[in-house]
Formats: structure tokens, C-alpha cells, sequence
């Protein structure tokens, strides 16, 4: 008989090796992330895939599973946590949704909706973020980056040339383009590159196809991230 | 109990820094419209051309905060109402007008009233009439307590129905998939 562990009060087998999410994520359970991408290692920045294990909290993308531990997660206490961890990425940068050309395919949103994050408590930062349209085919707006890195390292991993990273620390960190300009424009980005279509927000937009899909008709307009993210599993 | 005795829940609307589209929105509500106005009074709202709130039920607020006639405004309206609900992006997070925040306001108004072509005499306005700018636009949370929110720009008819049939019942009023929108 397999290993298995308690999530959410039902049994899910695990291998060794395995994290809390991936486990969960096999066995058909849905926990919301940001940074985590089954493609890449665990980040463990975005802290939205927060789990209660033995009265502890932690990153569910990173924690390995254990024989008999016992995982809360779609609980009102860690909702709510998750939920005043969306509204404080909300208020760290601008994401102004109704002019963004993601929305309604922006994991950021769609995870806001599927959690009610109906309103806002913080106060907000209105960051000053210039946009990078120097490439011919990429626009970059960074007021809308959470630092997921997940850019960083398909741009490192996958394509080989480190095109993005980030730089500073804490609130001041923020996403830099490497090119002595500073431009993507000056680099060999590609829109074919996989870092091109990796990002979970608005912060890496194709040109010229903003609103091929209107607003209202797009994926998590129709369908919630949890049940597309589950279909997207295999 | 009548009808006639039954005491209406008074409802005030204003729109601050906002486009009157959730003002729109809420009429789109159509032939909901007559429910509700068996079931509420307007007070200050555009709709009554009331300049003043007296005390009410509700208070729907569209719109951020951008100048000291706002902040008048909003505080009114937060002293006046017992449920007071923000509607709209703009209301929310500060919405279109906030995006101005990262521009200093000196350099945004010039760029409108000085730099403009066809604008370059007139200068920047300077009647005392006129509210001053806040150096930032604010949502509303910013300023005063908010008891509910309704997201979108502007917020379906539907959703404000929902939202608005279900306070008056009494009963908790949620928004969720695929009624809750940002967009």
C-alpha cells in the first residue's frame, strides 16, 4: 500500500519525493498558486498555495509530503489569508484591470475572483512603473509584475538567455531587463521564447493581439481558475 | 402592515471622481427598477437632483476620491449612511482618474491647460469656485469606512441587483463567479 497523507480530511497517496501540492493536484485537489508552475521548481514567493500542516504554515508547492500529516487548506482561515495576500499584491502594484489587456486570462484576477476578494484594505502604493514598448514584438508593463520569477527562469531555464531578473530587495525589488539600455528591445527576446507566454499577470503582453478575444469571453471569464487549472493538469 | 405604512429603506447615490457609467449600470437594472422603487426612497442621489443626504439606509458611492469636494462628499454620505458601498473600479482602487498618480499634478495640469494646442492661453484654471486637486486620486477605503464593495467597470446591472435586492432582504449580499469582475 502507497504512502498517504490527510488533505483536507481525505486521504491522498503520495511518492516519495513528492511536495503537498503536487500530491493534492494528482489526486484531483485544488490549491491556488501564483509563482508555482508544474514545468519549474518551487519558488515559494507568492505564498498562495499556503497550507496548515500540524498547526504550521507553509508553502505547499515546497514542502515535502510525509506518511499520516494532516493538510488543511480549503478552510475560511486559510482563505482568508490567502485572500489579504491577494489584496496586499493588489496594492503593491497597479493593476488597474479594466484597461489591462490580461484580464480575464490573468491567473492574479482570476484567483481574486475565485477567492471573493470583493473589496481592498490596504492602502495603496500607485508605484511608479514605466512601461518598456522597445521591442517589436513584446510590450512589457511592469506595473502589474508580483515577482514570481517565472519569467526569470523560463527565460533562464528554457531558453538560455537570461533575459529578465530581479533586482534590490523587499518592497524595492523589481524586474530589470539585461541589456545595458534596459530595454527589452536591446535584447534577443523572442516572442517565440517560452518566457514570453509564462507570465501569470499582464506584465508580458504579445503586440498586436491585446483584444483579439473580447473582454467577457475569455478563459476564467467562463470558466473558474480552479476548474481550469485542474482540467490543465495532465 | 400596507404597503403605504411600511417604512421605504432610503437609498443616496453620488459619483465622486467617476464617469456616471455604474450610474448607468444601475439603470440597467430595467424593469427591476420597479421593484425598487417600491421597496426604496432616493435621497441625494443624481436621480433626485438632492444636493444634501439626509440620514439613509444605503449609500452607493461610484467614483475615488480626487479633490476636497470629494472628500465633503464622501464624508457626508459616511456620516449620513448606515451601509455605505462602493461601486465600480473606481470607488475600489482609484480606478482610470488614478491613473494621473504617478504624474505630479503641476506637470499634469500643465500638459492639459497649457501645452495643449489650441489650450495654450487660457492657463491653468484658478478660480476659487473650483475644488482643489488632491495630489493623489484615493479610493474610497482610503478616506472613510466601507462596508461593501460591487468590482467592475462598471459593475453588470445584473450584479448590482443582486447585490442590491439581496442587502435590502436582508439577506448577506455576495457576489461571486461569474457575477464578481474587475473588468
Amino acid at each position: 500500500m502507497s504512502k498517504q497523507f490527510l488533505f483536507d480530511g481525505r486521504p491522498v497517496p503520495f511518492e516519495d519525493g513528492q511536495t503537498i501540492l503536487q500530491a493534492a493536484r494528482a489526486a484531483g485537489h485544488y490549491i491556488p498558486h501564483l509563482c508555482w508552475h508544474p514545468d519549474f521548481p518551487p519558488h515559494g514567493s507568492c505564498k498562495l498555495c499556503i497550507v496548515k500542516v500540524g498547526g504550521r504554515h507553509v508553502s505547499s508547492c515546497a514542502m515535502p509530503a510525509k506518511e499520516g500529516m494532516e493538510v488543511e487548506s480549503n478552510t475560511p482561515e486559510i482563505n482568508g489569508e490567502r485572500r489579504a495576500l491577494l489584496q496586499m499584491l493588489f496594492v503593491e502594484g497597479n493593476h488597474f484591470c479594466p484597461s489591462c489587456e490580461k484580464s480575464g486570462n490573468c491567473q492574479l484576477q482570476a484567483l481574486a475572483y475565485d477567492l471573493e476578494m470583493v473589496g481592498e484594505r490596504f492602502a495603496h502604493f500607485f508605484p511608479d512603473r514605466p512601461v518598456d514598448a522597445s521591442h517589436p514584438d513584446v510590450l512589457l508593463d511592469f506595473n502589474r509584475c508580483i515577482f514570481c520569477e517565472l519569467c526569470v527562469r523560463a527565460s533562464r531555464d528554457v531558453d538560455g538567455k537570461q533575459v529578465f531578473a530581479l533586482t534590490e530587495r523587499g518592497i524595492h525589488k523589481y524586474l530589470v531587463v539585461n541589456a545595458e539600455s534596459g530595454r527589452l528591445g536591446d535584447t534577443d527576446f523572442a516572442a517565440s521564447d517560452r518566457a514570453a507566454d509564462i507570465c501569470p499577470v499582464g506584465v508580458i503582453l504579445h503586440k498586436r493581439v491585446g483584444f483579439a478575444r473580447p473582454i467577457g469571453s475569455r478563459t476564467y471569464d467562463i470558466q473558474p481558475i480552479h476548474e481550469v487549472d485542474m482540467k490543465e493538469r495532465t | 402592515m400596507s404597503t403605504a405604512a411600511r417604512t421605504r429603506v432610503r437609498l443616496a447615490t453620488t459619483s465622486l471622481a467617476g464617469c456616471f457609467g455604474c450610474h448607468m449600470s444601475f439603470l440597467d437594472i430595467d424593469e427591476h427598477l420597479f421593484e425598487l422603487v417600491e421597496l426604496v426612497e432616493f435621497d441625494r442621489s443624481p436621480l433626485t437632483n438632492i444636493k444634501h443626504c439626509s440620514p439613509c439606509d444605503i449609500g452607493l458611492i461610484e467614483g475615488g476620491v480626487c479633490n476636497a469636494e470629494n472628500v465633503h462628499v464622501l464624508r457626508e454620505f459616511r456620516a449620513q449612511c448606515k451601509t455605505l458601498v462602493a461601486i465600480g473600479a473606481c470607488a475600489i482602487n482609484g480606478g482610470l482618474p488614478a491613473q494621473r498618480n504617478h504624474i505630479p499634478l503641476e506637470a499634469c495640469l500643465r500638459e492639459v491647460y497649457q501645452s495643449r494646442a489650441g489650450l495654450g492661453a487660457s492657463g491653468v484654471p484658478n478660480d476659487p469656485e473650483l475644488p482643489l486637486l488632491l495630489d493623489k486620486v484615493r479610493p474610497i477605503h482610503e478616506v472613510v469606512r466601507v462596508d461593501y464593495s460591487i468590482p467592475g467597470c462598471p459593475p453588470s446591472g445584473e450584479a448590482i441587483w443582486k447585490f442590491l435586492s439581496d442587502l435590502i432582504a436582508g439577506r448577506t449580499p455576495r457576489l461571486s463567479h461569474p457575477m464578481l469582475h474587475f473588468d
